[in-house]
Protein backbone atom coordinates (compact mmCIF):
# COMPACT_ATOMS: atom_id res chain seq x y z
CA UNK A 1 0.00 0.00 0.00
CA UNK A 2 1.16 3.62 -0.50
CA UNK A 3 1.15 5.60 2.61
CA UNK A 4 -1.33 7.61 1.07
CA UNK A 5 -3.64 4.57 1.39
CA UNK A 6 -2.76 3.16 4.50
CA UNK A 7 -3.78 6.95 5.56
CA UNK A 8 -6.83 7.07 4.28
CA UNK A 9 -7.81 3.66 5.18
CA UNK A 10 -6.82 4.49 9.11
CA UNK A 11 -8.87 7.87 8.40
CA UNK A 12 -5.33 8.98 10.11
CA UNK A 13 -4.15 12.45 9.91
CA UNK A 14 -0.39 12.70 9.04
CA UNK A 15 1.70 15.10 10.54
CA UNK A 16 4.56 14.55 9.10
CA UNK A 17 6.02 13.54 5.96
CA UNK A 18 3.83 14.80 3.64
CA UNK A 19 6.35 14.78 0.64
CA UNK A 20 6.73 10.72 1.35
CA UNK A 21 3.04 9.48 0.91
CA UNK A 22 3.80 8.01 -2.62
CA UNK A 23 6.15 5.57 -0.86
CA UNK A 24 4.62 1.62 -0.90
CA UNK A 25 4.99 -0.32 2.10
CA UNK A 26 4.32 -3.55 2.00
CA UNK A 27 5.01 -4.95 5.61
CA UNK A 28 4.02 -3.24 8.94
CA UNK A 29 4.37 -4.67 13.05
CA UNK A 30 2.41 -3.60 15.63
CA UNK A 31 3.21 -3.20 19.26
CA UNK A 32 3.46 -1.46 21.89
CA UNK A 33 7.14 -2.07 23.44
CA UNK A 34 9.73 -0.61 22.01
CA UNK A 35 11.74 -3.48 22.45
CA UNK A 36 9.95 -5.70 20.74
CA UNK A 37 9.99 -2.82 18.25
CA UNK A 38 14.14 -3.48 18.34
CA UNK A 39 14.40 -6.81 17.79
CA UNK A 40 13.27 -6.30 14.09
CA UNK A 41 16.62 -6.30 12.83
CA UNK A 42 17.07 -4.97 8.66
CA UNK A 43 13.14 -4.37 7.95
CA UNK A 44 11.25 -1.18 7.97
CA UNK A 45 7.50 -1.91 8.25
CA UNK A 46 5.15 0.47 9.09
CA UNK A 47 5.10 0.74 13.12
CA UNK A 48 1.54 0.78 14.61
CA UNK A 49 2.00 1.25 18.45
CA UNK A 50 -0.05 3.45 21.42
CA UNK A 51 2.91 4.23 23.22
CA UNK A 52 2.81 7.82 22.39
CA UNK A 53 5.81 9.70 24.10
CA UNK A 54 9.32 10.53 22.86
CA UNK A 55 10.60 6.81 23.46
CA UNK A 56 8.35 6.22 20.42
CA UNK A 57 10.19 8.54 18.13
CA UNK A 58 13.79 7.97 19.38
CA UNK A 59 13.27 3.91 19.37
CA UNK A 60 12.41 4.21 15.44
CA UNK A 61 15.22 6.73 15.56
CA UNK A 62 17.74 3.69 16.55
CA UNK A 63 16.12 0.91 15.10
CA UNK A 64 15.58 3.05 11.38
CA UNK A 65 11.94 2.83 11.37
CA UNK A 66 10.82 5.80 10.05
CA UNK A 67 6.95 5.31 9.31
CA UNK A 68 4.40 5.43 12.52
CA UNK A 69 1.05 5.11 13.30
CA UNK A 70 -0.36 6.02 16.57
CA UNK A 71 -3.41 4.34 17.35
CA UNK A 72 -5.84 4.72 19.92
CA UNK A 73 -6.67 8.31 19.71
CA UNK A 74 -3.07 8.93 20.68
CA UNK A 75 -1.93 12.35 20.02
CA UNK A 76 1.74 13.13 19.11
CA UNK A 77 3.05 16.40 20.91
CA UNK A 78 4.98 18.93 19.16
CA UNK A 79 8.26 17.94 20.65
CA UNK A 80 7.88 14.06 19.23
CA UNK A 81 6.49 15.92 15.83
CA UNK A 82 9.22 17.87 15.72
CA UNK A 83 11.95 15.17 16.32
CA UNK A 84 10.57 12.80 13.55
CA UNK A 85 10.69 15.61 11.39
CA UNK A 86 14.06 15.89 12.43
CA UNK A 87 14.68 12.63 11.18
CA UNK A 88 12.61 12.70 8.29
CA UNK A 89 9.64 10.35 9.19
CA UNK A 90 6.63 9.96 9.01
CA UNK A 91 3.73 10.01 11.57
CA UNK A 92 0.06 9.45 11.40
CA UNK A 93 -2.83 9.48 14.18
CA UNK A 94 -5.57 7.05 13.75
CA UNK A 95 -8.38 7.13 15.87
CA UNK A 96 -8.66 3.56 15.59
CA UNK A 97 -8.27 0.81 18.07
CA UNK A 98 -4.88 -1.39 17.50
CA UNK A 99 -6.54 -4.47 16.43
CA UNK A 100 -9.13 -2.40 13.95
CA UNK A 101 -6.11 -0.32 12.74
CA UNK A 102 -3.78 -3.81 12.20
CA UNK A 103 -7.22 -5.81 10.42
CA UNK A 104 -7.59 -2.70 8.20
CA UNK A 105 -3.73 -3.14 7.00
CA UNK A 106 -3.81 -6.51 6.51
CA UNK A 107 -7.07 -6.34 4.31
CA UNK A 108 -5.59 -4.00 2.24
CA UNK A 109 -2.46 -6.05 2.02
CA UNK A 110 0.23 -5.12 4.14
CA UNK A 111 2.27 -8.47 5.46
CA UNK A 112 3.59 -9.37 8.45
CA UNK A 113 7.05 -9.84 9.19
CA UNK A 114 7.08 -12.74 11.00
CA UNK B 1 38.18 8.19 18.36
CA UNK B 2 37.29 8.00 22.14
CA UNK B 3 33.36 9.84 23.56
CA UNK B 4 32.15 10.11 26.73
CA UNK B 5 28.56 10.94 27.63
CA UNK B 6 26.73 11.29 30.69
CA UNK B 7 23.15 9.81 31.84
CA UNK B 8 21.25 10.45 34.78
CA UNK B 9 18.82 8.71 36.95
CA UNK B 10 15.64 8.44 35.70
CA UNK B 11 15.77 11.21 32.50
CA UNK B 12 13.82 10.02 30.32
CA UNK B 13 13.44 12.76 28.01
CA UNK B 14 16.85 12.64 27.01
CA UNK B 15 16.87 8.78 27.03
CA UNK B 16 18.54 8.08 23.82
CA UNK B 17 20.55 11.67 23.18
CA UNK B 18 24.09 9.42 23.82
CA UNK B 19 22.67 6.61 21.33
CA UNK B 20 22.01 9.10 18.78
CA UNK B 21 25.21 10.99 18.55
CA UNK B 22 27.05 7.85 18.36
CA UNK B 23 24.84 7.00 15.36
CA UNK B 24 25.60 10.11 13.99
CA UNK B 25 29.54 9.87 13.61
CA UNK B 26 29.25 6.08 13.03
CA UNK B 27 27.37 7.18 9.89
CA UNK B 28 29.91 10.38 9.69
CA UNK B 29 32.46 7.47 9.47
CA UNK B 30 30.55 5.57 6.75
CA UNK B 31 30.40 2.39 9.15
CA UNK B 32 27.93 -0.07 6.86
CA UNK B 33 24.29 0.99 8.30
CA UNK B 34 23.56 -2.47 9.36
CA UNK B 35 26.44 -2.46 11.51
CA UNK B 36 25.46 1.19 12.81
CA UNK B 37 22.17 -1.00 13.55
CA UNK B 38 23.06 -3.28 15.86
CA UNK B 39 25.36 -1.02 17.53
CA UNK B 40 22.88 1.43 17.97
CA UNK B 41 20.14 -0.88 19.49
CA UNK B 42 22.16 -2.65 21.43
CA UNK B 43 23.66 1.03 23.19
CA UNK B 44 20.13 2.51 23.37
CA UNK B 45 18.91 -0.53 25.78
CA UNK B 46 22.10 -0.40 27.59
CA UNK B 47 21.35 3.41 27.67
CA UNK B 48 18.08 3.00 28.95
CA UNK B 49 18.69 0.86 31.64
CA UNK B 50 21.02 3.09 33.12
CA UNK B 51 18.46 5.61 33.26
CA UNK B 52 15.37 3.46 34.37
CA UNK B 53 17.49 1.16 36.59
CA UNK B 54 20.36 2.94 37.77
CA UNK B 55 21.87 5.93 39.89
CA UNK B 56 22.54 7.31 36.59
CA UNK B 57 26.33 7.33 34.71
CA UNK B 58 28.80 7.46 31.73
CA UNK B 59 28.90 5.90 28.51
CA UNK B 60 32.37 5.79 27.26
CA UNK B 61 32.75 4.78 23.13
CA UNK B 62 36.12 3.76 21.65
CA UNK B 63 35.91 4.01 17.91
CA UNK B 64 38.75 2.87 15.39
CA UNK B 65 38.67 1.44 12.22
CA UNK B 66 38.00 -1.80 12.51
CA UNK B 67 35.00 -2.29 16.07
CA UNK B 68 33.21 -0.61 18.25
CA UNK B 69 33.70 -0.84 22.09
CA UNK B 70 31.31 0.74 24.40
CA UNK B 71 31.39 0.47 28.14
CA UNK B 72 28.04 1.68 30.07
CA UNK B 73 29.44 2.05 33.74
CA UNK B 74 26.71 3.04 36.03
CA UNK B 75 26.61 4.15 39.51
CA UNK B 76 24.08 1.48 41.06
CA UNK B 77 22.33 -0.22 42.59
CA UNK B 78 23.87 -3.51 40.79
CA UNK B 79 22.46 -6.63 39.57
CA UNK B 80 22.09 -9.32 42.23
CA UNK B 81 21.84 -12.49 39.52
CA UNK B 82 22.58 -11.64 36.24
CA UNK B 83 22.23 -14.46 34.82
CA UNK B 84 18.37 -14.27 35.65
CA UNK B 85 18.53 -10.49 34.10
CA UNK B 86 20.13 -12.52 31.20
CA UNK B 87 16.93 -13.78 30.28
CA UNK B 88 14.15 -12.74 28.66
CA UNK B 89 10.88 -11.68 30.00
CA UNK B 90 12.98 -11.46 33.30
CA UNK B 91 12.54 -7.45 34.38
CA UNK B 92 12.77 -5.46 37.92
CA UNK B 93 11.40 -2.46 35.92
CA UNK B 94 8.78 0.33 37.72
CA UNK B 95 5.30 1.25 35.89
CA UNK B 96 7.06 4.60 35.06
CA UNK B 97 9.81 2.47 32.90
CA UNK B 98 6.98 -0.04 31.38
CA UNK B 99 4.74 3.02 30.56
CA UNK B 100 7.84 4.40 28.71
CA UNK B 101 7.40 1.40 26.37
CA UNK B 102 10.60 -0.28 27.94
CA UNK B 103 10.61 -2.76 31.26
CA UNK B 104 9.71 -6.57 29.13
CA UNK B 105 12.66 -8.19 30.27
CA UNK B 106 13.98 -8.18 26.80
CA UNK B 107 17.13 -5.58 27.36
CA UNK B 108 20.42 -7.37 28.08
CA UNK B 109 18.85 -10.19 25.70
CA UNK B 110 18.43 -7.68 22.77
CA UNK B 111 22.07 -6.48 23.91
CA UNK B 112 23.27 -9.78 23.56
CA UNK B 113 21.86 -10.39 20.48
CA UNK B 114 23.62 -7.23 18.36
CA UNK B 115 27.22 -7.42 19.73
CA UNK B 116 30.30 -9.31 19.13
CA UNK B 117 31.32 -9.74 22.55
CA UNK B 118 29.50 -8.77 25.64
CA UNK B 119 30.90 -8.25 29.56
CA UNK B 120 28.37 -7.92 32.25
CA UNK B 121 29.96 -6.88 35.79
CA UNK B 122 27.94 -6.27 38.63
CA UNK B 123 28.44 -5.39 42.14
CA UNK B 124 25.45 -5.14 44.34
CA UNK B 125 25.50 -1.63 46.12
CA UNK B 126 28.34 -0.68 43.57
CA UNK B 127 27.40 -0.53 40.28
CA UNK B 128 27.02 -2.15 37.26
CA UNK B 129 29.64 -2.04 33.74
CA UNK B 130 28.30 -3.47 30.52
CA UNK B 131 30.76 -3.37 27.99
CA UNK B 132 30.25 -4.01 24.40
CA UNK B 133 32.27 -4.87 21.61
CA UNK B 134 30.58 -4.44 17.91
CA UNK B 135 33.30 -5.21 14.81
CA UNK B 136 32.81 -3.28 11.58
CA UNK B 137 34.00 -6.40 9.03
Amino acid sequence: MTLKEIAEVLEAKVLCGHDRLNEEHESAFASDLMSDVLTLGDYNPVILTGLCNMQTIRTCEMGNLDIIVLVRRKKASEEMIEEAEDEGMVVMESDFSMFKACGLLYQGGMQPIF
Amino acid sequence: MHLEYQVFEADFVNAGAASSAIKKTLKQLNVNPQIVKRVVVALYEAEVNAIAHAYGGMIYADIDADKIIVKVVDKGPGIPDIEWAMQEGNSTASPEVRNMGFGAGMGLPNIRKNVDRLDVQSTVGVGTSVEMEVRFV
